[in-house]
């Protein structure tokens, strides 16, 4: 059966499953073939600090490769539609693009479950899609609607998905790695089998909060897993002008650290489960991902004034996250180039549908200016110009 | 330091009395090259660059700030003065701040940017319990007051939680620094160079909506303003309206439309918030009898509410309504709901006219 109408079958149905799901549950190649253990190498071997490194022969299987060129072309194409959205002011407020960097979101995932907790910094959107959220929510969300994951309150940097143990989308810088520690302790305390994966950027490894939470770690024996998702840029700071060792790996000092492409989806796979298995063995690890995102920082920034764009177009052409795995799916003959045009093409058609449905979405009532701010019946009191308390609706 | 200072640059003089003066109306004393018109981030531009040529011993540094800032505020500033004296820093507001206050114990003018004050809450404490008090702790020998903190505040129409806020008031509560914040560029020229050039550590917020949107004539040469003079930049008798920042702007218009009405306003400009004019304020209010005070910050625990009571302290008996604060409502500054959150025109005039008729 054609991929395309069965992923388009399960639009409206399955709506609320992650895209991988969809494409292991509609598994297109015959099934002797698609579970077969494949061993690939890594691009590059691991580079390591204070510990030995997981092997370059990664396992996967032919299915899983497939869902991992699907993921993340949904996730590219999505990042577009979001770009052309902003340009339209349907999406207001700061919005920052995941484009380039797709192989750390769709990795990790494939190394860790639900129960394992991901929290992250404002470029969010791509790691709530891994780990379960839907397109519909994705675009509601960033066009400030109820029916967004954060009921349309938080916006493009504010995503959170609490089944899928994602905590969300950080708008100060470093923030959310301390926070990460304390999940960590809670998930340690209760003796579950589970890690915390906190992401960072390059920018980010320079507040003084990521040392602060990673002696905490340390000393504690956490599970927490300090990921440098490191693009090489803080805004139009170049990782050297700013970091005075960008081996960032290296820079918990008493604690090991792990050099990864993190352009190379199996090599972030076979680290996040090395990490997991060391961090609930051993306590706290840093992965660097060495990674690249195509956008510029946010929607105000062209992107192309502080890097060249042979820079740019020279990443694109030879360390392209989805074009390495389009390589590998035909190098072992897993799928077609026809079939692989067509499940993009089938990605831009789940993002138009998303975004159509989206848009129908309903704004939040203005009540909710005034929900959540505490606990229902602490509510907030507001005064109107009347001085009288106010209720939702103002002049 | 303040002879130097009077040396560094001329004070533009507010004429004899401290009142009667609309934005567009400001003497040009001391005006030596002629004007120019300009908008509010080229007027923050112009003041830093003078700022350097006229103190070698200045430094601007923040994130991105070499490259011009993301408001282009220093654009140009690392050429012509080098990066020696113009430079990045790495994103890390704590070490920012508190590397300005050792830069500026050794006798420096250190001006810090933070990219916007929503950021500015990772250097609080160096803020609150090193620059404020190095003065006082050590018994004078040692201060901080070359340091200069430049932010970004306030609303843009769609900014969201993190790019919005007007955290002024906390700053408000921190005796030892100074919070100033212009309405306009030529405004913001005169104070920031004024605050650079202040013996005490300042946090100079600039109101980043009017970075682009406002232009005014802007006198070329070095000039400044003084810190805690409050200015009344229209004249009424009816009620005194009492703000800062971009708001004032927004209470002008309400002003207008309230005369149009037969009511006839008085705006005061606070400019410095802390240690703020409080005589200006209460020799209006003791004219009008009433006040409404504005800010974008939510209203509980505002700056509005310190001018509220002390006015009321000061002008009881003439007094003749409550006093109205018309701010930012009690939530987290929304994302869609920015229009609902903010004192917007209506609302002030709502409160304008049920103070003036209570
Ligand atoms: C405390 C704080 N300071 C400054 C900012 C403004 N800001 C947002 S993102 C950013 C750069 C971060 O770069 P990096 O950590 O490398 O992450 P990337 O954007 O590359 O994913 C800056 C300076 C902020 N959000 N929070
Ligand atoms: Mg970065």
């Amino acid at each position: 059966m054609a991929l395309s109408r069965l992923a388009s079958s399960h639009f409206g149905s399955n709506f609320l499953k992650p895209a991988s799901l969809l494409l292991s549950s509609q598994r297109r190649r015959s099934i002797s073939s698609s579970n077969e253990t494949l061993t690939i190498e890594t691009s590059i071997p691991f580079t390591s600090h204070n510990c030995d490194a997981p092997s370059r022969s990664v396992e996967t299987s032919s299915s899983e490769l497939m869902s991992f060129f699907n993921d993340m072309v949904l996730m590219r194409r999505m990042e577009i539609a979001a770009d052309s959205l902003y340009k339209a002011k349907l999406i207001r407020g700061f919005c920052h693009l995941y484009d380039g960097q797709e192989a750390v979101a769709v990795g990790m995932e494939a190394a860790i479950n639900s129960k394992d907790c991901v929290i992250t910094a404002y470029r969010d959107h791509c790691t709530f899609l891994s780990r379960g959220g839907t397109l519909f929510e994705i675009f509601s969300e960033l066009m400030g609607r109820s029916g967004g994951c954060s009921k349309g309150k938080g916006g493009s940097m504010h995503f959170y998905r609490k089944v899928g143990g994602f905590y969300g989308g950080h708008g100060i810088v470093g923030a959310q790695v301390p926070l990460g520690v304390g999940l960590a302790f809670g998930q340690k305390y209760c003796k579950d089998p589970n890690v915390t994966f906190s992401l960072y950027g390059d920018g980010a490894a320079n507040q003084g909060q990521l040392f602060e939470a990673l002696n905490i770690a340390a000393l504690w024996d956490l599970p927490a897993i300090l990921v440098c998702e490191n693009n090489h840029y803080g805004m139009g700071t170049a990782e050297w002008r700013s970091a005075k060792s960008p081996a960032y790996y290296k820079r918990g000092d008493y604690a090991p650290g792990l050099k990864v492409d993190g352009m190379d989806v199996l090599a972030v796979k076979q680290a996040c489960k090395f990490a997991k298995e060391h961090a609930l063995k051993n306590g706290p690890i840093i992965l660097e991902m060495d990674t690249y995102r195509y956008h510029g920082h946010s929607m105000s920034d062209p992107g192309s004034t502080y890097r060249t764009r042979d820079e740019i177009s020279g990443v694109r052409q030879e360390r392209d996250p989805i074009e390495r795995v389009r390589k590998l799916v035909l190098a072992h003959d897993i799928s077609t180039e026809k079939e692989l045009k067509d499940i993009e093409k089938e990605a831009r058609k789940q993002v138009d549908e998303a975004i159509t449905k989206a848009k129908e979405s309903q704004m939040p009532d203005p009540s909710d200016l005034f929900t959540n701010v505490y606990v229902k019946g602490l509510g907030v009191e507001a005064y109107g110009a009347d001085r009288k308390e106010l209720k939702a609706t103002l002049p | 330091m303040s002879r130097c200072v009077k040396r560094l640059g001329k004070w533009v003089s507010l004429g004899q009395s401290k009142r009667g003066f609309s934005t567009s109306t400001i003497q040009k004393d001391g005006v030596e090259n002629g004007v120019k018109s300009l908008n509010l981030y080229s007027a923050i531009n112009q003041a830093l660059h003078i700022a350097l040529d006229t103190d070698p011993r200045s430094y601007v540094f923040g994130e991105d700030v070499g490259f011009g800032g993301v408001f282009r505020c220093t654009t140009g500033l690392a050429d012509r003065f080098g990066k020696n004296r113009v430079f990045n820093t790495p994103l890390c507001e704590q070490g920012i701040v508190g590397f300005g206050i050792g830069l500026a114990a050794m006798g420096n003018r250190a001006i810090a940017e933070i990219q916007f004050a929503d950021y500015i809450f990772p250097a609080f404490d160096q803020i609150v319990n090193e620059a404020a008090k190095f003065r006082y702790r050590s018994g004078n020998q040692f201060n901080c007051g070359g340091l200069t903190i430049r932010t970004p505040y306030g609303a843009v129409g769609h900014g969201g939680h993190y790019h919005s806020q007007s955290p002024e008031a906390f700053f408000c509560h921190v005796p030892g620094i100074k919070v100033v914040i212009p309405r306009s560029p030529k405004e913001a020229k005169g104070l920031l160079l004024s605050c650079i050039r202040d013996p005490n550590p300042i946090v100079f917020f600039e109101p980043k909506w009017l970075y682009r949107l406002a232009v005014e004539e802007v006198p070329e040469d070095d000039y400044m303003l003084p810190l805690s003079e409050a200015e009344v930049i229209r004249q009424g008798s009816d009620i005194t309206l009492v703000g800062w920042g971009a708001q004032l702007a927004i209470m002008e218009q309400a002003c207008i439309d309230a005369e149009k009405e037969g009511i006839s306003c008085e705006l005061i400009d606070l400019k410095t918030l802390i240690p703020w004019d409080k005589e200006t304020v209460e020799a209006s209010v003791k004219k009008t009898g009433r006040l409404l005070i504005s800010h974008e910050a939510p209203v509980t625990g505002g700056f509005g509410a310190e001018i509220s009571a002390s006015i009321l302290e000061r002008c009881f008996s003439r007094l003749e309504a409550p006093v109205a604060r018309v701010c930012g409502l009690d939530t987290p500054f929304p994302l869609v709901f920015e229009p609902f959150y903010m004192p917007t025109k209506n609302k002030i005039l709502d409160a304008i006219k049920s103070t003036v008729n209570y």
